[in-house]
């Protein structure tokens, strides 16, 4: 090693001693556009970006999770390698200060730069290195509309020498006229096959022993956010491994750390307001004289209502679960169903809008209670 | 001399009295070199404060208690100093959001990019990470919740968050997903009665059995409530036996009740204007709209008609919803709303008061209709 390069050698040292407790999702976050999964259309156009030398500005939208962060970065350390990164690629997302100041000073200051010739690269790969730089709006929806009309103007203006990428969840924060100045490309949740391959290459890297029912449970937790399924993944390793002796990973391990909430506890639920029992038998139900649940009352519905709440479960979980569990139900009748549903539909509504949840489970557990009993 | 509550609070993972394999849980996390981001969430007072601390001296020794407290200066985007307390050891810092108001994005911005710059200097420190600690992390803004979302992936190398929460409802998904839950349930009956007898021996005494039944039934869960009635009810009858006992209700709760007999003895605009003299006093005293209406609501509901039950409960979620939340605004939008509130939040109270005299005064009539038609 020579000691021309003492910086870089302890960048790398330290970079070695991080990798072993390094988050799995930053660990395996794709190098290259080609590591991405399940976004084949968006891929193939960018591949294309590599060998010309134009490039859009970009609107990149989706859910969580779907590598839209990780795919412009990718595409960003391909086109400069890692020494022009940082004169080329402007990184902002809701962390940093983007009102409407930073907009008319940091960003085009950054943006009228004209780029610098290409520096050969150190480590010995020749990079397209177009002349352009690359300003990334991550989280773009957090961006006032302020802010997002005072990037209309630098858009075009600098157009020559610089592209936007923008990256949101929410395309409809994003203000029309900057829409419609790039092209869109959509992040669709990732397919249940794509997840399990994914998740199965990081268990093998990782000699994490990973059962089909324990795949199905992350698949069936995450929803598509590959984030989610990953970090349940190594914490549930965590956990597996930090147990003595230490344990094989359950379905049940990656739902309790999901936050779900067992089925047995909805069951019993449902039970208390009236709806029958669908699976084995549990405790705590009246039967009345014709076999048939009988329903408490409002102080029976009330005391259920605050044992779940002292469990400490989230409101907007419990609903969602009781939701999956009414409209999978064999024998409910059209229009009970229904009923929860709207109640359901409102609750959820609410508690995004940050409502009462102990007032919430009550509201919904009393129209599921009614629409049993009339 | 400092309050039983903080007396005997357990210190370390090994003097919890309950959910013992959480703590075990927790224990072997923190031997494991490789600790995630978490986020503690449960019902008040079931002893996530207690647990986060418990997990933080495992982690660190006992250099983590060594707390001091610093006066910070922030300034926020419009240039406007803040004057902040943190409190903080050598390892880690803690910071709640509803002290730094609307602001809580800056400062939370600053203090992790300023831990995650600076490495651990003490040498002989166990980990090589800091920890910052956000409590009631529920009460973050919308603007500070998407502000951490890529920083807790950037600065992962020398910080960790422990977010502490009463419910996961109010956190974003991409929050949520980049943490490992950990659900603190309240203790129940029997996990009460065993702290509440713990707590007496140190003292010196013991509590009659039906004593420490009634106790843990009156603090619902909470766990610090039923150790602060204790100390409160051997102060006042030192012999603590339950015949002649009762637990006095804090003043804000006997007036709500006060206010619910006024509701259900009399329905007349003339008792409307009485409430309303009484709500306004009950938020001159900034006791939370919400916590008012849900008091007075379970109080109406007991001396009424099974009947009314539901259909007022009903309504005390529909008005809860319209006390507009402020979580969802950012910056000044929600300094304006905050304000609007302020004026909003009284007829709001006073709509369901309305609501619930005419439901119960148009029962009795229907009822009295009935006897005609019969
Ligand atoms: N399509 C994908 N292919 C491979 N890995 C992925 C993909 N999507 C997500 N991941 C994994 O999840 C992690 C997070 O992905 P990324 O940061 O790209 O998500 P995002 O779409 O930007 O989400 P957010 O909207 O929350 O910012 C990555 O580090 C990677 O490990
Ligand atoms: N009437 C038109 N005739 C020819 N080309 C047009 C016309 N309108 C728009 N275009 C094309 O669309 C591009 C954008 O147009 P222009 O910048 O004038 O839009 P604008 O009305 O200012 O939009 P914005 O409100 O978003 O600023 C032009 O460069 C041009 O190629
Ligand atoms: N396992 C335990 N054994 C004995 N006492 C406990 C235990 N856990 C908590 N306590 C007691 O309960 C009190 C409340 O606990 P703590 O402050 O941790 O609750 P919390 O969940 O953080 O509540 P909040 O959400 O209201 O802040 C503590 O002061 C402590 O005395
Ligand atoms: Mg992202
Ligand atoms: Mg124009
Ligand atoms: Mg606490």
């Amino acid at each position: 090693m020579s000691f021309f390069q003492p910086k870089q050698s302890r960048a790398a040292q330290k970079q070695a001693v991080d990798i072993q407790h390094q988050p799995w999702v930053e660990k395996y976050r794709p190098k290259t556009i080609d590591d991405v999964s399940a976004q084949e259309h968006t891929v193939a156009v960018l591949r294309k970006t590599l060998t010309s030398t134009n490039l859009p500005h970009m609107l990149f939208y989706g859910p969580p999770g779907t590598g839209k962060t990780s795919t412009i970065l990718a595409l960003a350390r391909q086109l400069f390698g890692p020494d022009n990164f940082r004169s080329r690629v402007l990184e902002l997302n809701a962390s940093d200060e983007r009102g409407i100041s930073i907009v008319r000073e940091k960003i085009k200051n950054f943006a009228r730069q004209t780029p610098r010739a290409q520096a050969v690269a150190s480590d010995g790969k020749t990079y397209p290195c177009p002349p352009y730089k690359i300003i990334i709006l991550d989280e773009a929806d957090s961006m006032t509309q302020d802010a997002q009309a005072a990037l209309r103007r630098i858009m075009e203006l600098y157009a020559r020498i610089t592209r936007f990428c923008l990256v949101c969840n929410y395309v409809t924060r994003i203000i029309e006229p900057l829409a419609s100045r790039c092209s869109k490309f959509r992040f669709k949740p990732l397919d249940p096959a794509s997840t399990s391959a994914r998740l199965a290459q990081i268990a093998s890297a990782e000699n994490v022993p990973v059962t089909p029912e324990t795949v199905d449970a992350l698949i069936s937790t995450s929803q598509g956010d590959l984030r989610r399924a990953i970090t349940y993944l190594q914490s549930a390793s965590r956990l597996a491994l930090a147990s003595t002796p230490p344990t094989d990973i359950t379905p049940r391990d990656i739902q309790e750390i999901a936050g779900v909430v067992p089925d047995g506890v909805i069951e019993d639920f449902a039970v208390a307001l009236g709806i029958e029992r669908v699976h084995g038998d549990g405790m705590d139900v009246d039967v009345d004289d014709s076999g048939r649940v009988k329903a408490k009352g409002f102080e029976g519905v009330k005391r259920k209502v605050k044992g779940v709440i002292r469990e400490g479960y989230s409101a907007s979980q419990l609903i969602s679960q009781l939701h999956d569990h009414v409209v999978a139900h064999p024998t409910l009748t059209p229009r009970q169903k229904t009923r929860c549903a709207l109640a359901f539909a409102e609750a959820d509504k609410a508690l995004c809008d940050g409502a009462d949840e102990e007032l919430w489970i009550l509201e919904v557990a009393l129209r599921i209670h009614r629409a049993m009993n009339s | 001399m400092s309050l039983w509550v903080d007396k005997y609070r357990p210190r370390s993972l090994d003097d919890l009295h309950y959910h013992h394999g959480l703590s075990a849980r927790l224990k072997a996390l923190a031997a494991s070199g490789d600790f995630p981001h978490m986020l503690f969430y449960g019902p008040s007072g079931a002893g996530k404060k207690t647990r986060i601390a418990g997990t933080l001296l495992e982690l660190f020794g006992k250099g983590a208690e060594k707390l001091k407290i610093d006066q910070r200066v922030f300034l926020t985007p419009t240039k406007r100093k803040l004057d902040v307390n943190i409190v903080q050891s050598n390892y880690h810092i803690e910071i709640t959001p509803s002290e730094v108001g609307n602001y809580d994005r800056v400062v939370i911005q600053e203090i992790l990019k300023e831990i995650a710059q600076t490495q651990q200097v003490d040498l002989n420190a166990k980990q090589r990470f800091k920890v910052v600690v956000i409590h009631e992390a529920d009460a973050l803004t919308r603007d500070a919740q998407a502000a951490l979302r890529r920083t807790m992936e950037k600065y992962m190398s020398n910080m960790r968050l422990i977010l502490c929460a009463n419910s996961t409802s109010k956190l974003i998904a991409p929050i949520r997903s980049r943490c490992l839950l950990m659900r603190v349930a309240a203790p129940n009956a029997e996990e009460m009665q065993t702290v509440l007898d713990y707590v007496a021996k140190r003292e010196g005494f013991a509590i009659p059995g039906d004593t420490v039944k009634l106790i843990a039934e009156d603090s619902e869960g909470n766990l610090r409530k039923a150790i602060l009635v204790l100390e409160a009810l051997k102060m006042q009858n030192p012999d603590l036996s339950a015949r002649d006992l009762s637990i006095a209700k804090p003043d804000w709760e006997t007036y709500c009740h006060k206010v619910a007999d006024m509701i259900v003895q009399e329905q007349t605009p003339a008792r409307v204007m009485e409430v309303r003299a009484k709500l306004y006093e009950l938020l001159s005293h900034c006791i939370p709209p919400t916590v008012v209406l849900k008091t007075i609501a379970e109080k109406v509901v007991e001396q009424v008609d099974e009947a009314l039950k539901a259909d007022i409960m009903h309504w005390a979620a529909i008005y809860v919803r319209a006390l507009p939340s402020v979580l969802s605004l950012r910056g000044a939008a929600r300094i304006e709303a905050r304000m609007r509130v302020g004026n909003k939040k009284i007829f709001h109270l006073e709509a369901w008061v309305v609501k619930v005299m005419s439901l119960y005064k148009n029962f009795f009539f229907d009822i009295d209709m009935d006897g005609f038609d019969d």
